[in-house]
């Protein structure tokens, strides 16, 4: 009774997996697997931004996977089915993206960050090195600050 | 006041204009999860696939030229398409624009009942059962709309639902403007 039980479920299991339309395409060459791996890591989901298509359970990046595995199926170099991905989604696509115009201030920014707050150390550290009254007291205002009160001085 | 004291004010006070900016933005219909296309200005991807409605014809990118048309991606099982669609209806009952309709990943009689129900606001409607056509359009997030010259470019993409703004602002300017150049009325 439990088996027939059991059977029937692996029965309605295998059913469930009827009812999806797209049937998911297999490697020919398991040698293939590494590359497979390797582009749908660098390869991003359009549909949930922050994840690459081999992390992603939604439904574009499994036909990104169908994708790129049909096309590993067909002899194509990572560069083209990369590059066939680029021509539609744009460089967006890419996890890791290249550096150009558009790029350059993500690739450099923090870069530029540090040499700021570089900046903004050696500044401070000159500041301190000068000692506490030099900036206040050179002897031309002491000579005028004496004068100033020597002033009021007289007045009251 | 000292410049040392003014900069954090400075940048404190650029950075809430940035904020209210994009915030701003996003109010007037901005999508931020928006990608540029980079087939704007490409010609349209290469397909040929069966009508909705006419199982046994086919509809190819060629027949996509010779006049200005709104190709518009949908499906019965999203929901923004639900919230677009009015809008398309009522084009198609107020202006002579071809709206051409690529139904993507449905299963036919739910996307026949779509359009009993709701109304067809399409010049034709193409089938693309495995979402394969539109992987060539570039398409990650249903509805989307592109603007396709006479010559067969693609001049414009919207992703998301159209907002009777953006028609006004942007898609029917545009139209009229190619309808204008390839000497269309």
């Amino acid at each position: 009774m439990k088996l027939l039980r059991v059977f029937a479920v692996c029965g309605l299991l295998a059913a469930s997996g009827l009812a999806y339309a797209i049937v998911d395409v297999e490697l020919r060459d398991v040698g293939d697997e590494p590359r497979f791996n390797e582009l749908s890591n660098v390869l991003r989901c359009m549909v949930c931004q922050n994840q690459s298509i081999a992390d992603s359970n939604a439904e574009l990046a499994r036909d990104f996977r169908n994708q790129v595995k049909e096309k590993i199926n067909a002899g194509q170099t990572n560069d083209e089915i990369v590059d066939f991905m680029v021509d539609r989604y744009g460089d967006y696509i890419l996890y890791k993206p290249p550096f150009n115009m558009a790029t350059a201030l993500l690739w450099l920014g923090p870069f530029l960050l540090v040499i700021i707050g570089f900046i903004i150390i050696f500044r401070i550290f000159k500041r301190q090195g000068r000692g506490p009254d030099e900036d206040t007291t050179d002897s031309e205002q002491q000579a005028r600050l004496k004068a100033m009160l020597d002033d009021e001085g007289d007045q009251s | 006041m000292k410049a040392r004291y003014l900069l954090p004010i400075v940048i404190f006070f650029a950075m809430v204009a940035v904020f209210a900016l994009v915030l701003y933005q996003i109010g007037q219909g901005r999508n931020i999860k928006d990608v540029p296309s980079p087939l704007i200005g490409k010609a349209v991807p290469q397909f040929e696939l069966p009508l909705l409605l006419q199982p046994d014809q086919t509809f190819s990118s060629e027949q996509l030229k010779g006049h200005v048309s709104l190709v518009n991606v949908w499906a019965s099982w999203c929901v923004s398409c639900r919230y677009e669609h009015p809008l398309l209806v009522e084009m198609s009952q107020n202006t002579d624009i071809s709206i051409i309709g690529i139904n993507y990943k449905d299963e036919r009689p739910d996307a026949l009942k779509w359009l009993r129900d709701m109304g067809d606001p399409y010049e034709a409607s193409i089938y693309d059962y495995d979402g394969r056509a539109a992987i060539d359009w570039g398409v990650y997030g249903t509805p989307e709309s592109f603007i396709v010259d006479q010559q067969g470019i693609i001049r414009y993409k919207h992703t998301g639902p159209i907002s009777v703004e953006k028609l006004e602002a942007e898609i029917m300017p545009l139209i009229r403007e190619l309808r204008q150049q390839g000497g269309e009325s």
